[in-house]
């Protein structure tokens, strides 16, 4: 907690003369405005803990002002609006388990899982026999999210993205 | 298959064979370099029953047959007591210990190069600091200036003679700190390390003439009617790299000084140290006027191999 407001930290560089006073030089970034800032602590100061709490929860449905997400063991429902969704919005898929950051027991930030598996929408038609080569195409998945596949991959398939680098891993398995 | 594979590697090296074959070479310089100088090298324990008083030192403590020992944050007390000896002009290559620094520039146990001068002055001494600094980056461009004007000309006051309480002021101005009452020397520290060293230009700066309140165990000279402290510090590209002094040959004077430092340790709420007693009767035998300098020989493997981060040339 930082002037009232839950932080995370970015980046924490120690800084410390030979003979002198230790410090740490700390990139945050306030999770209620987004804003990131540098501020200079003393090394051992401590600031009051943010009571967040991540919790494991299902992702049920957006009614495209909310996203609604669900606690499995208590079956309690939480929704998180765009703000704590921001560009996450793209890697949720209905049933899917992300992690839900609680501050104040309402949703400030949520985390996809690091791999999801979605259905090719459109791209252009699959080229056949060209598994080898490197080339690829931008494809649009079910949740409007648009990452390069390989040549060989059409409309229809199911893909593994990693949600962290916004990458193709795979042909989906088992489908 | 996939989320495994970063682990089989995780017993290897942090840097490649070619940086180590590098650092080699470095130190083979630094020994040759001080052979042609009738330098003596000598090798001190590392684990001690007494450590420095420095407040922002902290040696790692060791039980031994359950009593304490310290692994040594600089080879310092035992050369001085070489020195008192007779012994004659010396250098260290080794390891040195410290608490709680870990970071780009920083590891808890590191390289430290440390050697004493018989009847040199500190400005002797910065020439020998740069000519080794030359032995191994020969188009090195050298800066040299004082404390006090780098510090007017990049924090706007003399920090001799201006009043704490402006130190203060000037911090929270520009740095946005919001502590209210610090020892003097914290404000130095901040404005230094924040003002200061980013802007300070590439190559090696030698900076010499520090406020009397960071003399350590640097003599203080009156001059333009404040007394400094005949310390200097060397950074290579911005990162600090030695620190040096006019040793103080008083006993009285360094036991008043470890004695303060051991009154804000009590009043900080950190544990007091012994003062080291075979140093104080080193001391009061006799300590030959001399001068002295520990540079850390991973910063300067950092700097001659124009790495950014300390890890690059370290095995593990």
């Amino acid at each position: 907690m930082l002037d009232g407001d839950p932080c995370s930290i970015l980046e924490n560089e120690f800084v410390k003369p030979g003979k002198g006073q230790a410090f740490n030089r700390v990139r945050m970034k306030n999770l209620n405005t987004g804003r990131v800032w540098e501020r200079t602590f003393k090394s051992g100061e401590s600031l009051e803990g943010a009571d967040v709490m991540d919790k494991d929860m299902e992702y049920l449905y957006t009614d495209g002002e909310f996203w609604h997400f669900m606690e499995p063991d208590t079956f309690e429902q939480y929704q998180a609006d765009a703000k704590a969704v921001g560009d996450n919005y793209k890697w949720l898929k209905e049933q899917d388990k992300c992690i839900v950051t609680l501050y104040n027991g309402s949703p400030l930030s949520i985390t996809p899982p690091n791999h999801v598996e979605l259905v090719i929408t459109e791209t252009d038609p699959g080229v056949k026999g060209d598994t080898a080569q490197g080339g690829t195409k931008p494809a649009t998945l079910a949740t409007g999210a648009v990452v390069k596949v390989p040549l060989f991959i059409s409309e229809g398939e199911t893909v593994r993205v990693d949600t962290r680098t916004g990458e193709y891993l795979g042909r989906a398995s088992n489908k | 298959m996939r989320m495994g594979a970063a682990f089989p590697s995780m017993w290897q090296p942090l840097a490649p064979k070619a940086q180590l074959e590098r650092r080699a070479a470095i130190l083979r310089v630094i020994r040759e370099f001080f052979l042609t100088r009738n330098v003596l090298e000598v090798d001190v324990p590392v684990l001690a029953e007494h450590s420095v008083t420095d407040l922002h030192l902290d040696a790692f403590s060791v039980s031994i047959q359950d009593e304490t020992h310290y692994l040594q944050t600089s080879p310092e007390f035992y050369m001085k007591r070489l020195l008192a000896a007779g012994y004659g002009d010396a250098y260290y290559l080794g390891k040195a210990f410290r608490r709680d620094e870990k970071g780009r520039y920083h590891r808890p146990e590191f390289t430290m190069l440390e050697w004493y001068r018989c009847g040199w002055d500190d400005r002797q001494l910065v020439d020998e600091v740069v000519a080794l600094c030359e032995a191994l980056m020969p188009s090195l461009v050298v800066t040299r200036c004082s404390y006090g004007d780098l510090f007017e000309c990049h924090a706007g006051l003399n920090p001799h003679v201006s009043e704490t309480e402006r130190l203060a002021e000037r911090a929270r101005d520009t740095l946005g700190v919001e502590w209210q009452t610090e020892p003097r020397n914290t404000w130095l520290d901040v404005l230094f390390t924040h003002l200061v060293e980013p802007a300070l230009p590439q190559g090696l700066v030698v900076v010499c003439d520090y406020p009397a309140s960071q003399a350590a165990l640097a003599r203080t000279v009156e001059a333009n009617g404040h007394s400094v402290a005949r310390r200097f510090e060397c950074f290579l590209n911005g990162i600090e790299l030695a620190n040096g002094y006019w040793e103080l040959t008083d006993a009285a004077e360094q036991r008043r000084r470890f004695d303060e430092d051991n009154t804000l340790r009590r009043e900080l709420k950190r544990p007091e140290r012994e003062p080291d007693p075979y140093l104080l009767a080193a001391l009061d035998a006799g300590l030959p006027e001399c001068a002295g300098v520990a540079l850390g020989v991973d910063r300067l493997v950092m700097g001659v191999l124009g790495l950014t981060h300390i890890e690059g040339q370290l095995s593990f």
